[in-house]
């Protein structure tokens, strides 16, 4: 960190809040002086009071999400992790199956999750949906890290006779690490995002108990305080995940990895 | 090239007309002839670009000659998964997620050597390029005189019989060179391997070899041979003496013969 930086540092904590708290305060004012109706814009102090209301429901339904969530991003990272390493042992396999994962990845979920809808039970269904969308960083970038070895190494390990599960265990997954944890980063947000579409999608056919189905079935009742609650729910989760997963980035390269050292000025 | 009559021993391995063609067409190296005993340290003095580099590569075996053969003495004969070949390269190529002593450590993991045993050669070779106190340190932590002394102490862990060193302390500052030069000779004075050191510097290959085997470009050859007579432990005395100046000054005049007979560069 450069000393600009670390002078900063409370302005990039201030600032942000200073900001929220504005923009609180000027939807409140506008809402109040222009006499908008809770059902069309509710006030933010409404939105509190509702979410302080409806705590009991909203945090279990935060809790269904969450499980979803975190079981995608488990399958995502272990399924991703997994075919990037099947892939560089066997071009082989490589060829035949990388151009479907492309293929799951660029069809569009939210076209993909009905149909999911229709041939699994439901909780199978968002947790493959979950999976579809976050497993793809986590393999691209696996597979990046994977052949991202120092050529000298690659010698040297050659030169001292390493068996391909010595160089895969000692050289390339090592090599790949910083990588697998850039993919990871991202897949947690992106398991969140899988899994709130199957919700939708699910809770247009009449199941489901997550914050997405909420939001839903919030809106038919024109409940809009309750839609922004739930919505405030999902955006701090995506937070947390995002946080977390930064942390445990930093935890395990921190020794070592460029990205994680802090840099004396 | 006439055989030394330094040495009247059986050569330790010997490259008979080596050729090496590029798939681009560059033709690296042609002709060549080279042999090194057992003891030697012979060093490869050439401009950049001459093929010093893939004759090391070509050695190790990394590289396959398109013609010619490399004869290794049959009572030493390197298989692979065998090793007793140590390489150091021009950047030091240590694996920046583990410590010092897991680098060094390595060869012998690979090899599967007993834990017990492995960390004694460890400290051994670690005392010796005297980085005893910094077993638990990560490369990034060290200086660069310090990261190639780890990469030595690499190579020598598993006490080969012939050491290849790539322009190890090219990167480095004059003041760490002259110093990694005495102690690499100290260290050699006391395990007497066998060493071929790739080399663009005049003073160094003076310095620490026995022979001087100078190179001329396109294609790679050897093109005359200056043997350094004067008997070892050569002090920092040597480096001031008018013999140094005066061996200095016949491999500058050999390497400008091989410079104008192997075409500008």
């Amino acid at each position: 960190m450069n000393v600009r930086e670390r002078r900063d540092r409370p302005l990039r904590i201030v600032m942000p809040i200073l900001v929220l708290g504005l923009g609180l305060a000027a939807w409140e004012a506008v809402v109040r002086y222009k006499h908008i109706p809770p059902y069309v814009l509710p006030d933010p102090e409404l939105i509190w009071q509702t979410f302080v209301a409806d705590r009991e429901l909203l945090l279990r339904s935060l809790l269904v999400t969450v499980t979803t969530t975190l079981e995608g991003f488990l399958l995502a990272a272990f399924g991703g992790v997994f075919l990037a390493i099947l892939f560089n042992q066997s071009r082989f396999l490589e060829y035949s199956l990388y151009p479907y994962a492309v293929v799951l990845q660029v069809t569009p979920i939210v076209a993909v999750a009905p149909l999911l809808l229709v041939y699994l039970p439901q909780h199978a269904a968002v947790l493959v949906c979950a999976w579809i969308v976050a497993f793809f960083p986590v393999l691209a970038n696996t597979t990046l890290g994977l052949r991202s070895v120092d050529h000298n190494l690659a010698d040297l390990f050659s030169l001292y006779g390493a068996s391909r599960w010595q160089i895969l265990r000692r050289l390339k997954l090592p090599s790949a690490r910083p990588y697998i944890f850039g993919g990871l980063r991202i897949a947690g947000g992106l398991s969140l995002i899988g899994a709130v579409v199957a919700e939708i999608a699910a809770g247009s056919a009449g199941a489901g108990s997550g914050l997405a189905y909420r939001i839903v079935e919030s809106g038919y009742r024109l409940n809009i305080p309750r839609m922004f609650a739930a919505l405030l729910l999902l955006s701090l989760t995506g937070i947390g995940i995002f946080y977390l997963l930064s942390l445990v980035n930093y935890l395990a390269l921190r020794r070592w990895h460029e990205s994680a050292l802090a840099r004396e000025s | 090239m006439p055989p030394s009559t330094a040495h009247p021993s059986a050569p330790l391995v010997a490259l008979r007309g080596i050729g090496k063609s590029f798939p681009s067409r560059v033709r690296a190296l042609a002709g060549l002839d080279l042999e090194v005993r057992p003891g030697e340290f012979v060093a490869l003095l050439g401009p950049s670009g001459c093929g010093k580099s893939t004759v090391l590569r070509i050695i190790a075996g990394l590289t396959k000659p398109s013609e010619g053969v490399v004869e290794w003495d049959k009572a030493t004969t390197v298989r692979k998964g065998e090793t007793r070949l140590g390489y150091v390269f021009q950047e030091p190529t240590l694996m920046p997620w583990a410590s010092v002593f897991d680098n060094v450590a390595l060869p012998l993991k690979l090899k599967r050597m007993r834990k017990a045993r492995r960390i004694e050669r460890v400290e051994v070779a670690l005392d010796r390029v005297g980085l005893g106190a910094f077993r638990r340190a990560y490369p990034r932590e060290l200086s660069g005189g310090m990261r190639m002394r780890v990469s030595i102490a690499r190579a020598l862990v598993t006490e080969p019989q012939i050491l290849l060193m790539d322009e190890p302390f090219a990167a480095l500052d004059e003041i760490t060179r002259f110093k990694l030069n005495e102690d690499l000779l100290q260290t050699w004075d006391a395990m007497r391997t066998t060493i071929v050191f790739v080399t663009h510097s005049v003073f160094e290959s003076v310095y620490l070899a026995n022979r001087i085997l100078v190179m001329a470009a396109r294609p790679g050859r050897i093109s005359t041979e200056v043997v350094i007579d004067t008997p070892y432990p050569r002090g920092r005395s040597f480096r001031t003496s008018p013999e140094y100046v005066g061996f200095c000054r016949r491999a500058s005049e050999a390497l400008a013969v091989a410079m104008a007979v192997g075409g500008q560069s």
